[in-house]
């Protein structure tokens, strides 16, 4: 069969199982819609939060990514899991015992402050907004490049799947399917890894394998007799060093920026409202610290993947194209060309590939080829030479990364507006069933705008993401961790720790990326941090704000400092009522 | 449950506090220092067809980073029970 049959079936009999799921799951009360009636069992839990947190640019872009920035991508790989230690240990535990339902009401309760709540929810949007945007334009990506689809076509069906189990289901239905969801998406992730890995290093384990030495096997596959034997990251680093490129295992970027993005996207994912709400999910307190561990499991078993992924891919991709004439091209190289991620432009007319540093359309530069980051991941299988129905897999990891993640948030987007904004503050007397319209309302409303924005993309998605985690960093990080750890934090020193920490990163990274976007370099960046590291610098502002205005305002009153002493502690302890209302 | 007293709940407190500090120390020292700090210094140093400090920024940390959440449920739990507040 084709590859296109495969992904079909794949990808239909993926959907048939979201759809039941999500009908099974369905939600009765507010309860169930905003916190699957905290009944979760942490493995799930585990899992769900493992989907939800991992996107399309995990699943597509980062090993591709990495690929091309050698150990500088480390970043990601270090900032996009150490956040988990510290929601399992700083985090995790404290918000289920608090037992609501969503980040601004935590934090309007613990700060026993309206305005809070509502600076809060405004956060929770806009940073969800600004992920979601890129999670429905990936849908509509995978459908075209797979399936023939247009990408609009595309992103209108991933809008009616999402639409039906989030509305449907609310948080109950989300967290099972996305337990399917992480199913589909590390099988299709890991079993090409797998298959390479033991083509080129004989070993199974895609971990170990980058680390190995290439066989007599995999040097047949890379047409070079002379690698056999030798480690593959020594062969990857002298084809860089003999293209141009530097080595791939050192870096390039100044280790202080490279600190504090990594910092800011710890802190930053600590503080993403999609990954705090799934620990209300679970039953008890010690399973929220499970849960965490689950979590951070199933994460890293992709996310350790990624790296050999990006040393198998790159090595295969440049020993199959350099200097191997047009007319010999490999099939997966003219499949790939007609989607334009690969390109090439016989610029010294030798009609032989040459790929170097620098751009193709710079005429100073040797370079020939076009490559697109995502094709490390998404043609892996074809330049591997794997079945078809690996290479349909594919596809249906892809979607299943895009839509959990895009569910995720715009159920934080719905309970922002039904919970906080309806009955917390407009309107606190209506019924859980007329609360439960609004939930469901909201959250058909926000898939119809991240549907608008998957088919008439921002030009500016890619430089909102820095955005998002910064203000996660800057605004939720330090006022949560404070909440919980200090008990004489007050409303005073949050409200104006928040406001300096948004301010501060949002005009940071406003200038860097849109008023001078000419001077987005280390030389113009404070202490050499780019405005993806400006985060950890806003946070340390936050706190520095909320220690020294707390110092000269009134405490907190004494059943708030009750309200944090009983966060402390499992069981069931004098939990005073909730004050702030 | 039982009513406990203030200061065993205190006493709890500190102990998790300590835990926290312990593991935290582990997670900078594995990250920031020897995948960021020191990594070209550790990059000298192979293990199997690794540099070491290569190893740590793309393997090691994520790791060491699960292991330390699973300690952390480990030594909570037993804490749980020493201080008799474990959920039933």
């Amino acid at each position: 069969m084709s590859i296109l049959t495969w992904t079909w079936i794949l990808t239909g009999l993926s959907f048939a199982l979201y759809i039941y799921i999500a009908y099974a799951s369905r939600a009765k009360s507010t309860g169930d819609f905003y916190a699957a009636e905290q009944s979760v069992p942490p493995v799930l839990n585990g899992m769900a939060t493992g989907a939800d947190w991992m996107s399309a640019a995990s699943f597509i872009s980062m090993a591709g990514l990495i690929s091309f920035m050698g150990r500088d991508g480390s970043f990601y790989l270090m900032g996009w899991t150490g956040g988990y230690v510290l929601l399992a240990m700083l985090f995790g535990p404290y918000l289920r015992k608090y037992g609501k339902f969503t980040i601004p009401q935590f934090m309007g309760d613990r700060y026993y402050s309206n305005s809070i709540r509502v600076l809060s929810l405004i956060c929770a949007i806009f940073v969800s907004f600004t992920y979601v945007a890129g999670q429905m334009r990936g849908v509509g990506v995978v459908f075209s490049r797979f399936m023939n689809v247009s990408v609009n076509m595309g992103v209108i069906i991933g809008m009616a799947l999402v639409f039906f189990y989030a509305t449907l289901g609310g948080m109950k239905g989300i967290t099972y399917t996305q337990v399917a969801q992480y199913c589909v998406l590390i099988v299709a992730y890991m079993v090409p890894a797998i298959f390479i890995s033991m083509q080129l290093t004989g070993n199974p384990i895609p971990q170990l394998g980058m680390g190995s030495a290439i066989t007599a096997d995999g040097a047949a596959m890379l047409h070079d007799p002379s690698t056999q034997g030798k480690y593959l990251l020594d062969v990857l680093n002298n084809i860089q060093h003999d293209l141009g490129f530097g080595a791939y295992t050192s870096g390039q970027r100044p280790r202080i920026d490279v600190w504090f993005i990594t910092m800011s996207l710890m802190i930053g994912t600590a503080g993403l409202p999609h990954i705090l709400i799934r620990f209300f999910t679970v039953p008890k307190m010690r399973d929220a610290r499970s849960s965490a561990g689950y979590a951070l499991l199933f994460i890293a078993l992709l996310y350790t993947t990624a790296p050999a992924i990006s040393v198998f891919a790159r090595t295969n991709f440049i020993k199959s194209i350099h200097n191997v004439k047009y007319v010999d091209a490999p099939s997966w190289f003219k499949n790939w060309e007609k989607t334009k991620l690969v390109g090439w432009q016989d610029k010294n007319g030798d009609g032989i590939m040459q790929i170097a540093k620098g751009a193709v359309k710079d005429p100073k530069s040797a370079n020939e080829v076009t490559i697109d980051r995502d094709i490390m991941v998404l043609a892996n299988p074809e330049i591997a030479k794997l079945p078809n129905w690996v290479v349909g897999l594919i596809g249906a990891g892809g979607l299943a990364a895009a839509l959990s993640t895009a569910a995720g948030l715009l159920l934080v987007i719905s309970a922002a507006i039904s919970h906080d904004l309806m009955k917390g503050i407009l309107k606190p007397n209506m019924s859980d069933k007329e609360e439960l319209l609004w939930a469901r309302g909201a959250a058909g409303v926000a898939v119809c705008i991240a549907g608008l924005f998957g088919i008439y993309p921002p030009g500016f998605v890619a430089q909102v993401v820095a955005f998002a985690f910064g203000l996660a960093a800057a605004s939720f990080f330090p006022c949560i961790l404070m909440g919980i750890f200090n008990k004489k934090a007050n409303k005073e020193g949050a409200l104006v720790g928040m406001a300096v920490g948004i301010v501060f990163v949002a005009s940071y990274i406003i200038y860097f990326k849109f008023v001078n976007p000419a001077m987005n370099n280390k030389d113009h960046w404070w202490f050499g941090i780019s405005p993806e590291g400006i985060g950890t610098v806003g946070a340390v502002l936050n706190f520095i704000c909320m220690y020294v205005v707390g110092k000269f305002t009134p405490e907190p009153p004494q059943e708030i400092q009750d309200l944090v002493g009983s966060l402390r502690y499992p069981g069931k302890l004098v939990v005073p009522p909730s004050a702030g209302h | 449950m039982s009513v406990h007293a203030t200061k065993e709940l205190q006493a709890y407190w500190k102990e998790n506090l300590v835990i926290i500090m312990v593991h935290l120390a582990i997670w900078f020292f594995v990250s920031f220092f020897c995948g960021i700090m020191v990594v070209d210094q550790l990059d000298g140093y192979m293990l199997g067809g690794f540099p070491v400090g290569f190893w740590f920024a793309n393997q090691g940390s994520m790791v060491t980073f699960v292991i330390l959440i699973w300690t952390y449920v480990y030594m909570m739990n037993k804490l749980d029970r020493k201080y008799d507040v474990h959920e039933g």
